[in-house]
């Protein structure tokens, strides 16, 4: 197997708000090797976007790293100076992120950003706007040279993103990460960006994160998924075995609760009950037992990390028995 | 664009038309008649007759506006009632003086105002920026004519190291500048606080924007991140406040040409309006109001064309 190219080994992130610190990640591990396409899921407020902005270390001010590393080629990028972290960006790791609406500066064209992104390239300017026209017509924009010289807010939604993802391709990088690149469109255009990324997929070398809450996003495009709850990695499975032999009780909820799986005409769609722990003051057992079906007295001390196949682990007590 | 320019243009006559009936309202408004308190208790009638028809008080106020706009658009505004000098020489002579004070004021205000609202920025949450804060909300509170007497007080009473009154020599640039630099303080202060307030909460707001944090992803060095994409839109909002700083700093000039004795479109209109003289007013509210409405418009446009969202909003 290809050494990873991405590892998240046990980071934990905690949020300074007025009322305390907030735990958004508590221990979360995660590998990306070249050529996987991985998967994050879990409910609003469960960490993925802060595991995200992570990996380029583009935390809010509030946020700080307690524990843990983010080692990108096996070298911890949160150790290093800020120059060195600063030419990662975009250049090896590049984000696509979630609202196309608000990612482009609404003063200057698209053409002016998307030569500013390969800052890095030597090449004249005149090159650069061919590789920008490149992939633009790569990623199915009509008529590049109208969109470079456009405005933001003169594109869709939809071909907003699009630019967005053409403009993550550029430097080409060895790990792309996709914060809900779907979540702010509407289904058609959803349908649309992530029949692009497959196609993306087919090409890339890299390793790709695609970080949502979306289940069908995850069956349509992923290898790998990790599942999230409470800031910690509660599920680590391939996404067969994701769909069809979950291990944790809220993976099975998460499964389901989403329209698309449901197929029997039932008069009301089913949700988990109850809401997410409180991350100022964390429980101690299991942050899931409060709402999990299955939860019995040993639920309420620190649930282990129980290895199913070797690629496949949940963090339950009750995930030794049989599914 | 151009229907865009048109009307602006358009609408800024109409509202100066509007000022000026405004004016002519408020010259009947004010109790006595115009003639009587100019000339004082022993005037006789046939000076006051001479003097309301030498102000043209005499005609239907409607051939009163007609004249007024008419030979106001032929540049004509009428001749001085006492000096029986043409209004529009003088106020020529007086606007360059209030146009120097406000720029130079406004030029130092808006350095020291986007530095300090930077600063602020930079060091946000510490010390320096609650002190920062402090500052700015005391020199938006205080008022500009106080500020002049204790400058007055200060640096020209008691330790002598400035003018206390005029605007310097002719010909003498030094004693030019000194003259200046009292004024310009006095009027631009209050402007020092408002900028570094505003230029402090846009460029917070723009700061943690999404687009801002795109530009960082894809590893732009922070430099350019801020200057080009921050700032880049932290301008436009600022353009229509400095439109109307320079228009507030004309009006805050009345006060501070009165208290340092320097001539100008403050010191001529309050003089003016002492001795009743009605056609330098008009004449004064005029010309301030045009220049104005020529700011304010040409700030608008100078937003249109650096922001293309609001491009298009006219366009559609």
């Amino acid at each position: 197997m290809n050494p990873p190219l991405l590892e998240i080994d046990a980071l934990s992130i905690a949020y300074h708000t007025d009322h305390g610190k907030l735990s958004a990640l508590r221990g979360a591990s995660l590998i990306a090797r070249a050529g996987e396409v991985i998967g994050i899921v879990g409910e609003s407020g469960c960490g993925k976007s802060t595991l995200a902005a992570s990996v380029i270390n583009l935390l809010p001010h509030a946020a700080q790293v307690t524990s843990g590393a983010v080692r990108y080629k096996g070298q911890d990028i949160l150790t290093l100076p800020p120059e060195a972290q600063r030419a990662l960006r975009g250049q090896d790791i590049a984000m696509i992120f979630q609202d196309p609406m608000t990612a482009f500066n609404p003063v200057l064209t698209m053409g002016a950003q998307l030569v500013d992104f390969q800052h890095a390239a030597q090449i004249p300017r005149a090159e650069k706007l061919n590789r920008a026209r490149a992939l633009l017509t790569r990623v199915g924009m009509p008529d590049p040279d109208l969109t470079l010289r456009r405005y933001p807010h003169q594109l869709s939604g939809g071909m907003r993103q699009r630019v967005a993802i053409a403009a993550a391709l550029l430097m080409n990088p060895t790990i792309l990460v996709a914060d809900e690149p779907t979540t702010a469109l509407d289904v058609t255009m959803e349908a649309q960006i992530i029949h692009l990324l497959r196609d993306l997929r087919r090409e890339y070398q890299g390793a790709i994160l695609v970080i949502t809450h979306h289940l069908g996003v995850v069956a349509e495009l992923c290898d790998r998924v990790y599942v999230m709850y409470a800031g910690e990695v509660v599920e680590e499975a391939l996404v067969d075995d994701l769909f069809h032999a979950p291990r944790h009780p809220y993976t099975s909820g998460l499964i389901a609760c989403d329209p698309g799986h449901f197929e029997q005409a039932a008069p009301i769609l089913p949700t988990i009950p109850g809401r997410l722990p409180d991350l100022r003051n964390p429980p101690i057992g299991c942050s899931f037992a409060p709402r999990c079906p299955l939860a019995e007295t040993i639920c309420a001390t620190p649930p282990p990390r129980v290895q199913i196949s070797p690629t496949q682990s949940a963090l339950c007590h009750k995930a030794g028995g049989q599914p | 664009m151009l229907t865009y320019a048109i009307k602006r243009v358009a609408l800024a006559v109409l509202i100066l038309f509007v000022v000026m009936l405004a004016m002519y309202g408020m010259v009947f408004l004010v109790p006595g008649d115009p003639a009587s308190v100019a000339l004082g208790p022993r005037a006789t009638p046939a000076l006051k007759a001479m003097l309301t028809e030498r102000m043209g008080l005499d005609q239907p106020v409607a051939v009163q506006i007609w004249r007024f706009f008419t030979n106001a658009a032929q540049g004509d505004l009428g001749i001085d009632v006492w000096s029986k000098r043409p209004v529009l020489d003088q106020i020529l002579e007086a606007f360059p003086q209030t146009l120097l004070l406000g720029t130079v004021a406004l030029t130092w205000a808006l350095t020291l105002g986007i530095t300090l609202g930077v600063l602020a920025v930079v060091y946000r949450g510490t010390m320096i920026d609650r002190a920062l804060g402090l500052i700015s909300v005391s020199f938006i509170s205080v008022p500009s004519f106080v500020v002049a007497i204790y400058l007055l007080l200060i640096f020209a009473v008691w330790l002598q190291w400035l003018p206390a009154i005029g605007a310097g020599k002719a010909g003498d640039i030094p004693s030019q500048i000194k003259a200046l630099i009292l004024p310009s303080i006095a009027v631009g202060i209050g402007w020092v606080g408002y900028l570094a307030r505003m230029v402090r909460a846009s460029m917070l707001e723009i700061m943690a924007a999404n687009h801002i944090r795109t530009a960082r992803a894809f590893g732009l060095p922070e430099r350019r991140v801020v200057t080009r994409y921050a700032l880049r839109l932290a301008i436009v909002p600022t353009i229509s406040v400095i439109a109307v700083g320079l228009g507030s700093i004309l009006s805050s000039a009345v006060f501070v040409e009165t208290v340092f004795s320097r001539p100008g479109i403050g010191t001529l209109i309050t003089g003016a309006v002492f001795k009743r003289n009605y056609p330098v007013v008009m004449g004064t509210v005029l010309v301030t109001t045009a220049f104005y409405l020529l700011v304010i418009t040409c700030a608008d446009l100078l937003i249109a064309k650096l922001d293309p969202r609001v491009r298009d909003a006219l366009a559609r």
